[in-house]
C-alpha cells in the first residue's frame, strides 16, 4: 500500500468548482427555513397568543427564520457551516432593519403630509387659523422665509469661518492644529440644546438680543461650524501636494496659493460641506425652542423684537397644539415635516450629486486608461501574426 | 547662502523669510482656528455663571435630588432622576443600536454585493439626515401604535425580569392589569426611536474600521479552510473592535443628547420608581425637560436650574465623545491590532 492515495489524485479531474456559483441546497434552506418558519409565526402569533400588530410578528418571523436556517444547516452539513449560513441571515436581517424604518418613515411623511401641496400652505401664515379653523385657511409662509433667513444668516456666520478653520488645520497645522481638531470633534457632538442655552445665557439674558431669528442664527452657526470644518479639512487634503508646491516654486505666497490653487481645486467639495452643514442644522428644533420660540404672524426682519418663526418650530408648536391623533393642527404639522423633509432630502441629494461628480470623473478616466491598455493587448497579437 | 561645518564640508542652508502678507495670512487662519478653542471654553464658561446660583442653592444635592419643582426663588431641584432617565432612554437605544450597527456594517464590508455598497452606505447616511423633529412625530404618533403591543407582550411573557413589570394603579389590593394605554410614551418607546437617530452614525464608524482589515489575514484564514464567518469572528471583528468601541460611544453622546424626538415621545415623569419600569407611560431625560419645559419669560431659579442641567449635560456628553474619539482615533491608526 503506498503511502499516496491516488484515488484522491482522480478527484482532481472533477470540474473546477465555480465559487460565485450559488449552491441551490443552500437556497432551498433559506426559503424552506422562510416558510417553516412564517408558518410557526402565524401559529404562535395568531393561535397560541394574541399578539398582534406586525412589528411583533416580523420579530418573531426573524427570529424563527434564523433558528430554522441554523438547524436545516446543521442538519445537513454539521456545526461549522450551520453558524456561517445563521450568521449570514442575522447579518442580513440586521441590514434590512437600518433600512426599513427610512423608507417607513419618509413613506408616512409622504403619506400625510402631502397636503402641503396646496397654493394657500405656502402663501399664507397662521394670523388667522387656530387649530379648528379648517386647513387651507393658514400655511407656512412665515416659517419659510424664517427658515431662509435663519439658515442664510448662519451661513454667513459659519462657512467663512470653518473653510479659515479648516485651511489652518490643513495648511498650516501644528499643535494647536491637533487641539483644534479635537475640540472640532467635541463641537459636533454638543448636543443642539446646549448650543441653544448657550446663545441664550450670552446674547438673550444680557439684553444683547431679543428672542429673534439672528439669535437663533448664532445658535445654528455653533452647530454648523464643525460639520463644515471638518468636511473641508477632509476635502482640502485630497488636494494634491504637488499643485502646492508648484505655486510656492514659482514664487507664490502661502496665501496665493491657497487663495489661487488649494482652494479652487476643492471647489466642489467646499460647496458639498457647506450644503452638509445646511442639511445638519435645517431641522433643527431645539435650539430655536430656545431662542426663538417661534410667531404665527409673518415677519421678515430677524432681528426686531417681533417674534419670527421657523419650520421646525412650526411643526413643534403645531404638534403641542395638536390633541389626539387627528386634528387639522396635526395636519398642518406633517404637512410643515412634509416641506422640512422635501428641504433635507433635496440637500442630501445635491450634496451627493457634487460629492460623485469627482469620483465619476476619475472613475472615467481609469475606465480610460484600462481600455487604452486593453487595445495595447488586442492589437499585440494582430501585429505578431502577418 | 553657504557654510562649512566643522568637518570641512559645504552645508547649503535656505532661509527664507515670510512676507507680511504671510504672517497676516497665517495669523488670520490661526485666530479661526483657535474660534472654536474658544466657542467651547465660553460655552462651558457662560454655562457654569448661569447656572452657578442654581449650584449655590441646591449644593451636593443637586446630584441626588429626584424632585424638579423650582420656582422663580428657589425650590427643590436635582438631576438625579433625569440622569437616570436620559441613562435608561440611551441604555435602550444602545441595546438596540449596537448589535443593529455592527451587523449592518459587517453586511456592507463582508456581505452586499459591491453594486447594492454604495446605495446601502447612502441610505443610511440619509436615515442621519431626517430632522429629529420628524423621528419625533412618526415616534409619537405612528410607531407608538406598533410598539406598545410589543411592550404588551414583553410585560406578558417576560414580565418577571423587572425592567419589563409595568406596576398600574392598585384596585382592592390587586394591581389592575395595564392597558395598551399604559405602554405609551415610554422610555422603551423613545429608546427605539433614538437607536434609530444614533444608528448611522455607529454604522458609519464600524464600517470605516472593519473596511481596514488587513486583506491578508482575511485571504489567509480563507485559505485555511474557514468559512466567512469565521473569518468574520477571527480577524474582522477582533480587528474592528477599537471601532465597534468608538462608534458605540459615539452614539452614545448623541444619543444622551438626543432632544425633541424625546421630548415629543415622552410621558415626563421624575419618580425613579416608575422611571426604572421601561416600559410605562414614563419616564424624562435632561434635554426633554428643558425643551418641554422652556417658555417665553422664565426667570430667577428657574432658569438657572435649567442652565444647571444644561451644563450637566455638556459635561456628560464632553467626557463620553472625547473618550470615543480617542478611541477611534487609536483604532484608525492601527492602535487597535494585536500582532
Amino acid at each position: 500500500m503506498s503511502v499516496l492515495d491516488l484515488t484522491s489524485i482522480e478527484e482532481l479531474d472533477r470540474p473546477p468548482i465555480d465559487i460565485r456559483r450559488v449552491d441551490p441546497d443552500v437556497v432551498r434552506t433559506y426559503l424552506g427555513g422562510a416558510v417553516a418558519s412564517f408558518a410557526a409565526t402565524w401559529l404562535i402569533c395568531f393561535q397560541l397568543t394574541s399578539m398582534s400588530g406586525w412589528v411583533g410578528f416580523t420579530a418573531i418571523f426573524a427570529l424563527v427564520t434564523l433558528i430554522l436556517v441554523w438547524v436545516l444547516a446543521y442538519l445537513q452539513w454539521g456545526r461549522v457551516l450551520a453558524a456561517d449560513h445563521a450568521a449570514r441571515v442575522l447579518i442580513g436581517m440586521t441590514a434590512a432593519i437600518a433600512v426599513a424604518p427610512l423608507v417607513w418613515i419618509v413613506a408616512t411623511v409622504a403619506a400625510r403630509g402631502w397636503h402641503a401641496l396646496s397654493i394657500a400652505f405656502w402663501t399664507k401664515d397662521l394670523r388667522f387659523a387656530g387649530p379648528q379653523d379648517p386647513f387651507d385657511a393658514g400655511g407656512v409662509a412665515h416659517s419659510i422665509v424664517g427658515t431662509l433667513e435663519v439658515v442664510g444668516i448662519a451661513m454667513l456666520i459659519s462657512v467663512p469661518l470653518g473653510v479659515t478653520s479648516a485651511v489652518f488645520l490643513n495648511e498650516i497645522g501644528g499643535s494647536l492644529a491637533r487641539l483644534v481638531r479635537m475640540l472640532t470633534d467635541a463641537m459636533s457632538a454638543v448636543p443642539s440644546i446646549v448650543a441653544g442655552l448657550f446663545v441664550f445665557a450670552v446674547f438673550i439674558q444680557s439684553d444683547m438680543l431679543p428672542q429673534s431669528g439672528f439669535a437663533a442664527a448664532i445658535a445654528l452657526s455653533l452647530l454648523m461650524l464643525p460639520t463644515i470644518t471638518r468636511t473641508t479639512e477632509v476635502v482640502l487634503r485630497l488636494v494634491p501636494g504637488g499643485l502646492r508646491e508648484a505655486s510656492l516654486a514659482l514664487g507664490g505666497s502661502e496665501w496665493r496659493t491657497t487663495r489661487n490653487v488649494v482652494l479652487p481645486t476643492a471647489r466642489a467639495g467646499i460647496v458639498t460641506a457647506v450644503i452638509l452643514g445646511i442639511a445638519r442644522v435645517i431641522g433643527e428644533t431645539a435650539p430655536l425652542i430656545l431662542t426663538m420660540l417661534g410667531a404665527q404672524i409673518f415677519n421678515a426682519n430677524p432681528f426686531s423684537t417681533d417674534k419670527q418663526d421657523a419650520l421646525p418650530l412650526f411643526v413643534w408648536n403645531q404638534v403641542k397644539l395638536a390633541t389626539g391623533s387627528e386634528g387639522v393642527a396635526l395636519q398642518r404639522a406633517w404637512s410643515g415635516a412634509f416641506v422640512l423633509m422635501v428641504l433635507v432630502l433635496a440637500l442630501f441629494v445635491a450634496a451627493r450629486l457634487l460629492g460623485t461628480g469627482r469620483t465619476r470623473q476619475r472613475s472615467s478616466r481609469r475606465h480610460e486608461r484600462s481600455m487604452r491598455a486593453r487595445r495595447v493587448r488586442t492589437v499585440h497579437p494582430e501585429k505578431e501574426r502577418p | 547662502m553657504t557654510d562649512s561645518d566643522a568637518s570641512g564640508e559645504h552645508v547649503i542652508q535656505v532661509v527664507t523669510h515670510r512676507s507680511r502678507g504671510d504672517r497676516l495670512y497665517r495669523s488670520v487662519v490661526r485666530s479661526a482656528g483657535a474660534s472654536t478653542l474658544v466657542l467651547m471654553l465660553a460655552i462651558g464658561v457662560f454655562l457654569t455663571f448661569r447656572a452657578a446660583p442654581a449650584f449655590r442653592h441646591a449644593g451636593w444635592s443637586f446630584f441626588t435630588e429626584t424632585a424638579w419643582t423650582p420656582t422663580p426663588t428657589g425650590g427643590r431641584f436635582g438631576v438625579a432622576a433625569l440622569l437616570l432617565g436620559t441613562a435608561l432612554i440611551a441604555a435602550v437605544a444602545m441595546v438596540i443600536a449596537i448589535p443593529v450597527a455592527i451587523g449592518t456594517a459587517l453586511f456592507i464590508s463582508e456581505y452586499s454585493p459591491s453594486w447594492l455598497r454604495r446605495p446601502l452606505t447612502s441610505l443610511i447616511d440619509l436615515l442621519a439626515a431626517i430632522p429629529s423633529l420628524i423621528f419625533g412625530i412618526w415616534g409619537a404618533t405612528v410607531l407608538q401604535g406598533k410598539v406598545v403591543h410589543v411592550s404588551k407582550f414583553l410585560h406578558d411573557h417576560f414580565g418577571w425580569f423587572p425592567p419589563f413589570r409595568v406596576s398600574t394603579v392598585a384596585i382592592d389590593g390587586v394591581d389592575a392589569a395595564p392597558t395598551l394605554g399604559d405602554y405609551a410614551a415610554s422610555t422603551f418607546l423613545a429608546g427605539i426611536v433614538v437607536a434609530l437617530m444614533v444608528l448611522p452614525l455607529a454604522t458609519a464608524v464600524m464600517r470605516e474600521v472593519f473596511a481596514q482589515a488587513p486583506a491578508g489575514e482575511k485571504e489567509g484564514a480563507l485559505a485555511l479552510g474557514g468559512t466567512r464567518w469565521g473569518v468574520i469572528r477571527n480577524v474582522v471583528l477582533p480587528f474592528g473592535r477599537g471601532g465597534i468601541v468608538g462608534g458605540s460611544m459615539l452614539a452614545l453622546g448623541r444619543a444622551l443628547g438626543e432632544t425633541v424626538a424625546v421630548a415629543l415621545i415622552i410621558n415626563p415623569r421624575t419618580d425613579v420608581h416608575d422611571l426604572l419600569q421601561i416600559l410605562r407611560s414614563a419616564g424624562n431625560s435632561i434635554a426633554a425637560l428643558i425643551a418641554n419645559g422652556w417658555a417665553e419669560g422664565l426667570e430667577g431659579m428657574t432658569l438657572n436650574a435649567m442652565m444647571a442641567a444644561g451644563l450637566v449635560l455638556f459635561g456628560v456628553t464632553l467626557v463620553v465623545n472625547t473618550f470615543a474619539s480617542v478611541v477611534v482615533a487609536r483604532s484608525r491608526s492601527g492602535g487597535a491590532t494585536e500582532i
